[in-house]
């Protein structure tokens, strides 16, 4: 704590979950670390790698269903058309906030210096290769690799 | 509080950020980008322009909209103010602290 009086240095954000809700989270707050001078590297594991899937990421959903806060009967919620109901307008909120698509979110931050990073193991486990992947992908790594990305002072990492 | 800045004394928060754009002037701009390390260029100059137009129409930032000002892309802007770049940029100008999370 004592050499940048616990000042974070550095964001490691660890995304496992690829409804938008869970992606737009991570994405704020990865570009909110650079906005604030902090370096930030993102890890796209399980689930999250859709968000990086150039097939994918532009047709990802709100999960409607086994979330207490959408408030709505998970019945309903599994209906035909509800995820792309909810979803639609929750892009239209974020349109307002000036919140862009998950595609232009993902150039935006690499822009701004993020290292976007997929999991060795999940792209193993669902047969991706990198080139299934968003062009600008920085590679492809292991937990390993990932760990000694992070290493140094004033690191921080988080789960989604 | 107040701080003189470039000779001259002006009015800015505890951030440091001026809280009356009347105030700026292009020397003080000049003193506060020294104190950041950052050497004012041409590019620069116009993106302070840019972003307090923007303030006098009283347009929020955000990062997506400085990518598409037609002044600069995200990864100029970046190269420009490289540690906190709307942060350090609207401080420049003399304009408020963006208060987005965008």
């Amino acid at each position: 704590m004592s050499e940048y009086k616990g000042e974070i240095r550095k964001m490691m954000i660890i995304l496992s979950k690829a409804s938008i809700e869970n992606v737009y989270a991570a994405f704020v707050l990865a570009n909110g670390a650079r906005m604030e001078g902090i370096e930030a590297e993102m890890f796209f594991t399980f689930f999250g790698l859709e968000a990086l899937h150039n097939k994918k990421l532009d047709h990802l959903h709100v999960a409607t269903v086994g979330n207490p806060a959408m408030h709505m009967p998970t019945m309903i919620g599994g209906l035909p058309g509800m995820e792309a109901l909810a979803t639609s307008m929750m892009k239209k909120e974020m349109e307002k906030l000036d919140m862009p698509e998950v595609r232009e979110f993902l150039d935006i931050l690499k822009a701004s210096g993020v290292k976007l990073w997929a999991c060795k193991l999940a792209m193993e486990m669902f047969h991706y290769t990198k080139e299934d992947m968003y062009p600008d992908v920085d590679g492809v790594l292991t937990v390993g690799d990932f760990y000694k990305e992070a290493e140094g002072l004033g690191t921080h990492m988080l789960f989604i | 509080m107040e701080k003189t800045i470039a000779q001259k004394t002006v009015q800015v928060n505890e951030e440091g950020y001026l809280t009356n754009f009347a105030e700026w002037n292009k020397e003080i701009g000049e003193e506060l980008a020294k104190e950041n390390n950052i050497t004012l260029t041409p590019k620069h100059w116009e993106l302070i322009n840019y972003i307090q137009n923007e303030f006098k129409n009283e347009v929020p930032l955000t990062i997506r909209k400085i990518g598409k000002s037609g002044v600069v892309d995200i990864k100029e802007f970046y190269a420009l103010f490289p540690v906190g770049p709307l942060k350090t940029a609207t401080k420049i100008a003399g304009i408020p602290k963006p208060v987005g999370c965008i």
